[in-house]
C-alpha cells in the first residue's frame, strides 16, 4: 500500500484571464494541494490603457472622458473625485446647486456600482435571478443618468468649476419616482439571499481578511468596513455637501463575504436616504461658476463677441491654466478611495495625473484572502471584492 | 486633516540632517528627504504614537525629464485611520542611480504600489521580495510613463511560446 501524503502533490490552475466568473479580465495562477489553494499569483494588467500617459498628453478639462472608462460601472464618481482634485489645485469654490447635483449623481452610481457586485456575485454562485432583479433596478439608474447625460456608462457630464448643463424639467420628480423601485428590488435581493442557507453556506466565513491586514494591505470602501472599521471619507474628510446630510456607516465585524454583501446592502439603503435628503434641500441658482478661465463662456457670448470668440478658442488650444503645485484628493467611490494625485507646472496639461484606484489595492489582497480556502471559495471572494478591471489596471 | 505643528516640528528636530525641505502644501504636510533616510523615517511615522501612519496610500514617481536637475521624485502618501491625517513623502532620485530601498519590510501594501513605479518609471525599489512587471507584459522594452518614452512608440511583437516552456516562466 502506497502512503497517502506521496500522492498529494501540487498542481497549478490557471484562472482566466477570459474565465465567466474572471469579470474584467485577471489571471489567476493557483497553486492547489487538492482543493485547498496554497498560493495564489494575481495577475493582472490585461485591461491597461495607459490612463496616465493618455493624460499627460491631453488638456485638464480632456481627461473627463478617460476618468469615465476607469470605474465603468459608476463613471459620474470618477468624474467628481477628477474635477474635486483639479479645483482643489486651481482654489475654486463652486456653487451650491452644483454641489448637490454632484452628491445626487454620486449616491446614484454608489447604487449602481453596489447592485452590480451584489448581481455579479450572486450569479456566479448560480442565483440568476437576483443578477436579473439587479439589473432591473441598475438600468432604472442608468435611464436617469440617460436622460441627465446622453449616455449611459460614458457621461463625461462634470466640468472643472461645473457641470455640462443643468437638470432636465422634471428630472428630480422622476429621480424620486424611481426610488420605491429600487427599494423593491433591494428588498426582493434581500428576500432571496440574506437568509438563504445555500448563500450562507457559500459567503460566511470564506474570504476573510482581517482588520490589520485590511489596513496594511490598503483597503478602502466596503471591504474594509466589513472588517469593523467604521471608516468612510464622507464623514471623515467630508467633501460637496455630505457633513449636511444625515446617513449612517453601517460597519461588518468578521470581513467576510457575507459581511461584506452585507455592508453593500445597508449602504444601498443609505444612500437612497441621502438621495431623498438632497432632493428636498437642492437649492435652485448657477450650475457652473463665472469664471471664464477655467470654464467654457456662454454661447451667445462666444457668437457675438470677439471676445467670446477668444475666450472660448483660447481655452480650447491651450487648455485650462492650473496653477504650478501638487494636490491629492480623494473621494469614497464605491468600491473605496478613490485618490487623483495631480501635478502641475503651470500649463495647459498635467505634467502627472495619477489615480490612486481602491481595486488596486483591494487586488493586492487576494491572495490573502483566498490561501487557505479551496478552490470554490475563490468565486465569491471575486465577486465581494468587486474589482472592475478599468479601475484596477488603468 | 494634516499633522499639527507639533508633530511636524517633531520629524524636523529628529530628522534634521535628513529632511532636504519640508512645508505645508494645499492639502498636506509635505517633506523632501534624502533617499538613505527613508526607511528611518517611515518607520518613525509608523511607530511613533502621535503620528501612527497605518497605511500607505499610494506610491508613485515624477519624472521631471528635463525641468529639473533630479530627474525623478518618487512620492509617497500615507494615511492615519486612528488620527486621520495624511502626509506626503517626497525622495528624489537621480537618473544614474534610479534606487530607493522598498518599503514592503514596513508596510506590505506597499509591495504592488512598487512594483507599478518600477513597471512605469523603471525605479529599483532594493529588497523588494518581487520586483516584477505588473500592469505590462514581461518582454515589454522601456518604461512608458518616462516623459523620453513617445506616446506613439511601437512595441516589438513577442515571440510566440510553446506550452511547455510557458510553465518554466515566473
Amino acid at each position: 500500500m502506497s502512503d497517502l501524503n506521496e500522492r498529494v502533490q501540487e498542481i497549478t490552475v490557471n484562472m482566466g484571464p477570459s474565465h465567466p466568473a474572471m469579470h474584467g479580465t485577471i489571471r489567476l495562477l493557483i497553486t492547489l494541494v487538492g482543493e485547498k489553494v496554497v498560493r495564489c499569483d494575481t495577475q493582472i494588467g490585461y485591461l491597461h490603457r495607459a490612463f496616465e500617459k493618455m493624460s499627460e498628453a491631453n488638456k485638464w478639462q480632456a481627461i473627463f472622458p478617460y476618468t469615465d472608462r476607469l470605474n465603468y460601472v459608476s463613471p459620474l464618481m470618477n468624474n467628481v473625485g477628477y474635477a474635486q482634485a483639479v479645483e482643489k489645485l486651481i482654489g475654486i469654490d463652486i456653487p451650491e446647486r452644483t454641489k448637490y447635483i454632484r452628491v445626487l449623481l454620486c449616491e446614484l452610481s454608489r447604487i449602481a456600482d453596489h447592485l452590480t457586485c451584489i448581481a455579479a456575485a450572486s450569479m456566479e454562485l448560480g442565483a440568476f435571478t437576483v443578477f436579473l432583479y439587479c439589473m432591473e433596478g441598475r438600468d432604472l439608474i442608468w435611464d436617469r443618468i440617460e436622460e441627465l447625460t446622453g449616455a449611459r456608462v460614458t457621461p463625461a457630464y462634470i466640468r472643472i468649476g461645473g457641470l455640462a448643463r443643468d437638470l432636465p424639467e422634471g428630472f428630480l420628480d422622476r429621480t424620486l419616482s424611481i426610488l420605491p423601485r429600487i427599494e423593491k428590488v433591494i428588498g426582493d435581493v434581500d428576500a432571496l439571499l440574506t437568509e438563504n442557507p445555500i448563500f450562507i453556506e457559500r459567503m460566511r466565513g470564506t474570504g476573510v481578511i482581517s482588520q490589520a491586514d485590511a489596513i496594511e494591505i490598503g483597503f478602502t470602501g466596503p471591504c474594509l468596513r466589513s472588517t469593523g472599521i467604521k471608516h468612510d471619507l464622507r464623514k471623515k474628510s467630508p467633501y460637496l455637501v455630505y457633513d449636511r446630510l444625515e446617513f449612517d456607516i453601517p460597519v461588518g465585524s468578521n470581513g467576510d463575504n457575507y459581511d461584506r454583501y452585507m455592508v453593500r446592502m445597508e449602504e444601498m439603503r443609505q444612500s437612497i436616504r441621502i438621495i431623498r435628503q438632497v432632493v428636498r434641500d437642492m437649492p435652485g441658482g448657477k450650475i457652473s461658476i463665472d469664471n471664464t478661465m477655467y470654464i467654457l463662456p456662454p454661447k451667445e457670448v462666444v457668437y457675438n463677441t470677439i471676445e467670446g470668440v477668444v475666450n472660448h478658442f483660447k481655452l480650447i488650444i491651450d487648455g485650462i491654466q492650473v496653477p504650478a503645485g501638487e494636490v491629492y484628493d480623494a473621494t469614497e467611490a464605491a468600491n473605496g478611495e478613490l485618490g487623483f494625485y495631480l501635478v502641475s507646472d503651470g500649463g495647459g496639461k498635467p505634467v502627472k495625473c495619477r489615480v490612486r484606484s481602491p481595486s488596486f489595492a483591494l487586488m493586492q489582497g487576494l491572495e490573502k484572502m483566498v490561501v487557505g480556502g479551496s478552490l470554490a471559495d475563490i468565486i465569491p471572494t471575486f465577486g465581494s471584492i468587486n474589482m472592475i478591471g478599468g479601475e484596477c489596471d488603468r | 486633516m494634516t499633522i499639527s505643528e507639533d508633530e511636524v516640528k517633531k520629524v524636523r528636530e529628529r530628522f534634521e540632517s535628513d529632511i532636504i525641505s519640508s512645508y505645508q502644501d494645499k492639502d498636506m504636510v509635505v517633506f523632501i528627504l534624502k533617499k538613505e533616510a527613508l526607511l528611518r523615517f517611515v518607520q518613525f511615522i509608523k511607530e511613533d504614537p502621535d503620528i501612527k501612519m497605518e497605511q500607505v496610500t499610494d506610491i508613485t514617481a515624477v519624472d521631471w525629464y528635463q525641468k529639473r536637475d533630479v530627474r525623478f521624485e518618487v512620492v509617497y502618501h500615507f494615511y492615519s485611520y486612528t488620527k486621520n491625517h495624511r502626509i506626503r513623502v517626497k525622495v528624489p532620485v537621480e537618473e544614474q542611480d534610479p534606487k530607493v530601498p522598498s518599503i514592503t519590510g514596513l508596510f506590505s501594501g506597499a509591495n504592488w504600489f512598487e512594483r507599478e513605479c518600477w513597471d512605469m518609471y523603471g525605479i529599483v525599489f532594493v529588497n523588494h521580495p518581487d520586483l516584477r512587471r505588473i500592469l505590462l507584459y514581461p518582454e515589454f522594452v522601456g518604461h512608458p510613463l518616462r516623459k523620453d518614452y513617445p506616446i506613439d512608440k511601437r512595441q516589438p511583437l513577442v515571440k510566440l511560446i510553446k506550452p511547455e516552456e510557458r510553465r518554466e516562466r515566473p
